[in-house]
């Protein structure tokens, strides 16, 4: 019977894969992709993952886990597989999937989700499942510690300090998106800035007055903030309020920064942890509500499959489809920042070994899925339109005139009467240059629900979707700060102890600040950017996500090489490893030598240091110019030494396995010795669902 | 076909409640008197402080 659906999956699978290959400049349907997706992630899941776990990995049921053999109640709980899973892909599907996408259909909507569905079955969701497994077999060691007991001190350094640059660049980037999303919209300001005193209020009812009733506290919470979407409209519909909430880039720049130091320095329950629940909540409500509404109204897409923008004059970013649409994708395909979760917290849940291939692959196959719901989100959108909202006023102009007709010489026809009328529809002032993916996911998001739940509400929808974005990202960049700050202070108590102290005030706050202020640079010169900041943020964290993922899977082949039966085994994660440093160290060269200004870091310094001393520059640009210029000179040899870095590790990693080639003496590791499971197969969580898969079955 | 129901909609309401935290405490103290019976175990307030220390203490939400 397993072998029959298995061979349907593949069969529709195929006919899936082959419909989109065969409808060539003419629109497709939403359908074929979402069959193929759900195909080939099933496949992967039932044969690729079963296979590694079974042959590659060994896994043991019969093995007393960490979560078992450490249990207190508190973090080591052995948990349900199901609901391990959900703590899992809560954990690690950020805003991240539904950016990057939005942002690559620039290429077309075949690259991305070619990359999504390939990059993930092969990458990523081996990376987060065998870094789960390597973690669970070692007490929920970090990565950190893992990459320091198996390649060395060089690994583990590496590894720490990659965490670290890597955190500061996705909260500047997270940052800049919900900035331009809320940039001169009262309606959107509102929305967001309501979540705070909600966060605020539902943080005090779960510790004060009805202490650890989440259920109770979140309900209320997402009630208020549902009610704040609408409560947006009514302030933007009125002349006074709405200039209350009507702010340009900049101070809106600094209510984040203000919010994220704020919220790193406050004790959790008050602002940190309930708006986590309220995000979580809304998160996994929204992602089920759009896979719904997709299938529902099934829409034609009408980005062409691969547009001209692929060698590299796409206005959203800049840079060739090879490597820049594996950089701008690295969440839903690839992403590094997974095997920070996937090490360290979720491992103290699992309750038996035959379930890492579930919680591991299967979160990070439904991460990449909600992933291709961007891709559709985005390309359904008219091209122009998606063209008009994510392109610049640093590319196309200011003005809305000179902006279609430059999009539309493009090939892409888009008219001021089209963007002006979706705007109205969408309840904004105008849509053009919004910058950062985030409205033009909101615009596709509020077609698709607005298709399917009611077109009256469009602008309601529009806002929705932009809430619901920005809460996630908020969430992200609070969490993000305080793992910062633990980081930060975790290096200063090195220099002088009482600076690590994180119960200490004065070392809280200096921690705060510093983490905070690494940040708040990157995002106040990418606010500055007349080109829009995402042009050089989000490539640069695409490179250093993907290169924290190379520094995980070279953790991950030491290990499968010291220990497999096969040494050919580790090709399962030396192969993405290699792909990986392919497009990261090229996308890294570009960005460093390429001679053209809007590729390389260098060439646009000095262009724009040129342009400044021959006084070519509007007073306003030359004021703002010597910042921009040292930002570019930094962002080049940020790359470098991210480059370097993981050069490093490879270097350590292939040290070890020539070493163990050789019959030489290598680290042991620090795997915990066996012990059996006392543990009934049937889970801790009280649902009466099997839980040991039949990994030896395949 | 009505106690299958019915016992379908508790384990669900049951698995709501696991995954979100909302029983945390309640299995905290059943822990508690299994492992540790005759110490006081932790109040309702100062688990639901500890647990959120622990929770945020490392990486936990992601990209």
């Amino acid at each position: 019977m397993k072998k029959l659906v298995g061979v349907a999956l593949a069969v529709i699978g195929a006919f899936a894969v082959g419909g989109i290959a065969l409808h060539r400049n003419e629109p497709i349907n939403s359908l074929w992709i979402i069959t193929a997706a759900v195909c080939i992630y099933l496949l992967g899941y039932r044969f690729y993952a079963a296979w590694i776990t079974a042959r590659v990995l060994v896994v043991d049921p019969t093995r007393a886990t960490p979560a078992e053999r450490r249990e207190n109640g508190r973090d080591f709980v052995p948990t349900h597989r199901w609901i391990a899973f959900g703590h899992h892909f809560a954990a690690i599907a950020g805003p991240g999937p539904l950016v990057g996408p939005t942002l690559a259909a620039q290429f077309g909507y075949l690259p991305g989700t070619l990359w999504l569905l390939v990059g993930s079955v092969l990458g990523g969701c081996v990376q987060d499942m065998v870094i789960l497994f390597l973690s669970t077999r070692r007490d929920g060691r970090t990565l950190g510690q893992m990459a320091r007991d198996e390649l060395g001190p060089i690994g583990g350094a590496a590894a720490l300090i990659g965490t670290l640059l890597i955190m500061v660049i996705l909260i500047a980037v997270l940052g800049l998106v919900v900035v331009n999303a809320m940039k001169h919209s009262p309606w959107a300001t509102s929305t967001v800035f309501a979540t705070i005193p909600v966060a605020l209020l539902v943080g005090f009812y779960l510790r004060r007055w009805r202490p650890g009733r989440i259920l109770e506290g979140s309900i209320i919470g997402v009630a208020l903030v549902l009610l704040g979407v609408f409560a947006g409209g009514w302030v933007d519909h009125n002349a006074t309020l709405r200039t209350w909430f009507d702010y340009p880039a900049v101070p809106l720049a600094e209510f984040v920064i203000a919010y994220g130091w704020l919220a790193a320095i406050l004790p959790v329950w008050m602002l940190l942890a309930p708006r986590d629940y309220l995000s979580t909540f809304l998160k996994l409500g929204v992602i089920g509500l759009l896979a719904i509404a997709i299938i529902i109204i099934h829409p034609d897409l009408k980005m062409p499959a691969l547009t001209r923008f692929a060698d590299g004059t796409g206005p959203v970013f800049s840079g060739k489809i090879f490597p820049f649409v594996f950089i701008t994708i690295a969440c839903g395909a690839v992403s590094g920042f997974h095997a920070l979760v996937s090490s360290g917290t979720t491992p103290k849940l699992i309750s038996n070994e035959a379930d890492i291939r579930l919680i591991g692959y299967g979160s990070m196959a439904l991460e990449s899925f909600v992933g291709i719901m961007a891709v559709i989100a985005a390309a359904l959108l008219d091209p122009g339109v998606y063209f008009a909202i994510n392109t610049g006023a640093g590319v196309v102009g200011s003005a809305a005139d000179a902006a279609v007709t430059t999009i539309s010489g493009w090939g892409f026809p888009v008219t001021v009467d089209q963007m002006h009328n979706l705007a109205l529809e969408m309840g904004e002032s105008t849509l053009f240059a919004r910058t950062g993916g985030a409205p033009s996911l909101a615009v596709g998001m509020a077609s698709i629900f607005g298709s399917s739940f009611g077109r009256s509400l469009t602008a309601v929808w529009y806002h929705f979707a932009i809430m619901f974005e920005a809460v996630f990202i908020l969430t992200t960049i609070d969490a993000g700060t305080r793992v910062g700050r633990f980081m930060v202070q975790d290096f200063l108590g090195n220099l002088w102890a009482p600076l690590g102290r994180t119960s200490s005030w004065p070392a809280n706050l200096l921690g705060s600040t510093l983490i905070v202020a690494a940040w708040g640079y990157f995002l106040y010169v990418g606010i500055i950017d007349p080109n829009g900041g995402i042009n050089i943020l989000w490539p640069l964290f695409g490179i250093s996500n993907q290169m924290l993922a190379v520094i995980a899977l070279a953790v991950a082949s030491a290990v499968i090489v010291k220990t497999a039966s096969k040494k050919l085994y580790a090709l399962v994660t030396l192969a993405p490893l290699a792909w990986l440093t392919l497009i990261t160290t090229a996308a890294a060269w570009q960005k460093v030598v390429s001679p053209d200004p809007q590729l390389g870091f260098f060439a646009a310094a000095n262009a724009l240091a040129s342009q400044l001393a021959a006084g070519a520059l509007t007073a306003d640009r030359a004021a703002v110019a010597p910042e921009l210029i040292f930002n570019q000179r930094l962002n080049a040899w940020l790359t470098i030494f991210f480059t370097v870095v993981v050069w490093l590790v490879i270097a350590d990693m292939a040290r070890v396995c020539v070493r163990r080639a050789r019959g030489l003496p290598v680290s042991q590791g620090s795997e915990a010795p066996y012990q059996p499971t006392r543990l009934a197969p049937a889970g801790a969580g009280g649902l009466n669902l099997q839980t040991v898969p039949s990994d030896g079955a395949m | 076909m009505y106690p299958k129901v019915s016992k379908f909609l508790g384990d669900c309401w049951r698995g709501i409640r696991t995954a979100s935290g909302d029983d945390a405490y309640e299995r905290y103290l059943r822990h508690h008197a299994l492992e540790h019976a005759g110490t006081p175990p932790l109040s309702r307030r100062a688990y639901y402080d500890h647990y959120q220390q622990q929770k945020w203490s490392g990486v936990n939400r992601c990209c």
